[in-house]
């Protein structure tokens, strides 16, 4: 395994009907950092991720995660990595029947033969580590606010400590302050929990506020550079995309 | 596994404890380090206010789970008296310790629980009081379909005929097999049980009035319109929750688009004038069932089936049953309707609208067909 390499995909191909997503990619995330995926509409941002954690079967490649091949596992052995991957969906994901803390407490009880105090105590930690007041362990998904929620889905993804951590747009539909503030924290947790975290946005705030390194999807492949190198492209979209009005913006606050 | 496991070991050397922790302190070590540590007393022969050192040097890995099980250890440590003094704790981990530290520090909030009685009460208070209120606004819809209704039809060219026939096809027409299908096996099965009770009497010819009475006033409208309930109604609600949940109404309201007017009126036209269709149809799909009931076990051939009916029911017999069909129609397509517009928010409110909607509908169904009965026995029809 390359050492620094904790995702590795290789000649990933994925096709829906006719239409090819990806082709022939390749992309490496290093232990540790923080990786922002971006790209345009229908360039398979959330394919991408989605097929990383065994949710869409590939066409073609292979992915490795911790070293392991995931595309060539059987359910038991994916069902152990998968305890060492957190996935954050877009608007949380919550099971709507359960309560916040309830809801943080299901991959103990399903994964952890820990007793139900101990179970309580540490679900309270998570929720406060995602900074929701302690109140909000007892309320529905439904009585949350969209940043709200997120943070509990955060709190849920985090239950086990996982190495990586997987977002699917985390700042989207949130107030820029909110945006910020979930930005913030992601980036407190990665380096107090020592995540490695692999982030589906359109947040150009959040690619230039906490991203390490940034993946572009363009034409079927990937291309992998830190903010600053990937100013320098000489692509059209990868221009268009840093160097508008939004992009500059969000530079210049840096 | 060594590697996978953590440890502390407590030693004393020269009347000073060292309380060694090494290994991995994480979510899957914790519960087994737990249980130990529950084992261990208060370390013996340290003072009030002593020391104990606590050696940290050898801890591979710290997650939150373990840090916690740390920061509870160190805290009931220093319930005994003695002070913990931290060695060889990597900055890392020092931080989690902390943040932890700082989480396990706030109020706990625990909700509080009313009785179980008096929670039974005020549950019961509160479902009735919703039934009221629901009631009412039913009424209210009610009568904001009929404003609407008389408003399209006083200028026809609102009449939206495209979505009417849509809905005629979709309610009616796909209605035809399942509605015709049950239809003739409770015909099969009325003729069946019939006959086997009256065959004791000897009257078994009279299964043919048995049959005719009961499924021309009752069965046949019954059965379609719980089927209808179930398939249409239903479907109503779905179709119009989903774009509740999609914001397609509320940009209805803000083109000017009368919801009421667009996905109301031509589901309610719709049922209205299939119901009665359906429901004429499974009265003959019952008679046929009926009849060939009564040519198998009973002998009776299908031209004295047919004179025996005659004798037996009046056109009465048959208005009866069809003059409810537009009524339960009414009832089913505006409940169908009301609980589509009544989803909130999310995909959950949708199924929850529609088991209310197929509930409410068949259960108004039953209650205005005892009131059909009862009004019909003071006519005397």
């Amino acid at each position: 395994m390359n050492d620094g390499a904790i995702i590795q995909v290789r000649g990933l191909r994925n096709q829906f009907g006719d239409q090819i997503i990806h082709d022939n990619l390749d992309l490496d995330v290093r232990r540790g950092e923080v990786l922002g995926v971006v790209g345009g509409s229908g360039t398979g941002k959330s394919v991408l991720l989605r097929t990383i954690v065994g949710l869409n079967e590939p066409r073609a490649g292979t992915i490795k995660v911790f070293g392991e091949d995931i595309t060539a596992m059987n359910d038991v052995e994916r069902l152990h990595i998968q305890q060492r991957w957190g996935v954050l969906f877009q608007d949380g994901a919550l099971f709507s029947s359960l309560t916040v803390a309830q809801n943080v407490e299901v991959p103990f009880k399903e994964h952890t033969k820990l007793a139900h105090d101990v179970v309580e105590e540490l679900a309270a930690i998570k929720i406060d580590l995602v900074g929701l007041p302690p109140d909000a362990g007892g309320k529905f998904p439904s009585e949350l606010s969209g940043g709200m929620r997120k943070r509990a889905g955060l709190a849920r993804a985090l239950a086990l400590d996982p190495e990586i951590i997987f977002l699917d747009e985390p700042t989207a539909g949130l107030d820029p302050i909110g945006a910020a503030a979930f930005d913030q924290l992601i980036r407190n947790l990665q380096q107090s929990l020592g995540l490695t975290v692999f982030m589906v946005t359109h947040d150009l705030d959040s690619l230039a506020a906490i991203c390490d390194r940034i993946a572009v999807l363009i034409d079927k492949h990937v291309i992998v550079d830190t903010m600053a190198n990937l100013m320098k492209v000489n692509h059209p979209w990868i221009r268009d995309y840093f160097h508008g009005p939004r992009g500059r913006a969000a530079l210049e606050k840096r | 596994m060594a590697a996978e496991r953590g440890w502390f070991e407590a030693t004393q050397a020269g009347g000073a404890w060292v309380v060694k922790i090494g290994g991995r302190w994480d979510v899957r070590t914790v519960e087994r380090l737990e249980a130990e540590l529950r084992t261990v007393g208060a370390p013996a022969g340290v003072a009030p206010g002593g020391e104990v050192r606590v050696d940290l040097s050898a801890l591979e890995a710290l997650d939150t789970a373990g840090a916690w099980l740390l920061q509870r250890t160190l805290h009931n440590l220093a319930r005994t008296g003695v002070t913990p003094r931290l060695e060889g704790l990597r900055p890392a981990h020092q931080a989690l310790l902390e943040r932890v530290a700082e989480a396990e520090s706030k109020p706990r909030f625990l909700p509080s629980l009313p009785s179980p009685l008096v929670a039974l009460i005020a549950n019961f208070g509160q479902t009735t009081l919703e039934a009221f209120v629901k009631g009412r606004d039913l009424v209210a819809f009610f009568g904001l379909t009929i404003v609407v209704g008389v408003r399209v039809l006083l200028s026809p060219r609102h009449i939206r005929w495209t979505p009417l026939v849509s809905h005629m096809e979709q309610v009616g027409l796909s209605a035809m097999p399942i509605v015709g299908l049950l239809s003739f096996l409770i015909g099969v099965v009325v003729a069946y049980q019939g006959a086997d009770q009256l065959r004791q009497f000897g009257a078994e010819v009279f299964t043919v009035n048995l049959l005719g009475v009961s499924i021309l006033r009752e069965l046949g409208i019954l059965i379609t319109a719980i089927v209808v309930a179930g398939r249409s109604g239903s479907a109503f609600t779905a179709q119009i929750g989903t774009m509740k949940v999609n914001q397609e109404v509320d940009a209805m309201r803000t083109l000017g688009l009368e919801p009421v007017e667009i996905l109301v009126l031509p589901r309610l036209a719709a049922l209205v004038i299939c119901l009665p269709l359906l429901t004429f149809y499974a009265d003959m799909m019952s008679l046929l069932g009926g009849a060939i009931m009564s040519l198998v076990a009973l002998d009776i051939s299908i031209s004295q089936f047919v004179k025996q009916l005659q004798g037996a029911i009046k056109l009465t017999t048959f208005m009866v049953g069809m003059v409810k069909a537009p009524v339960f129609a009414f009832l089913i397509a505006l409940v169908g309707c009301f609980e589509g517009l009544n989803v909130e928010g999310s995909a959950e409110s949708v199924g929850r609208q529609t088991t209310m909607s197929v509930v409410e509908a068949i259960f108004l169904v039953i209650i205005f067909d005892a009131a059909f009965s009862i009004m019909f026995s003071y006519l005397r029809i």
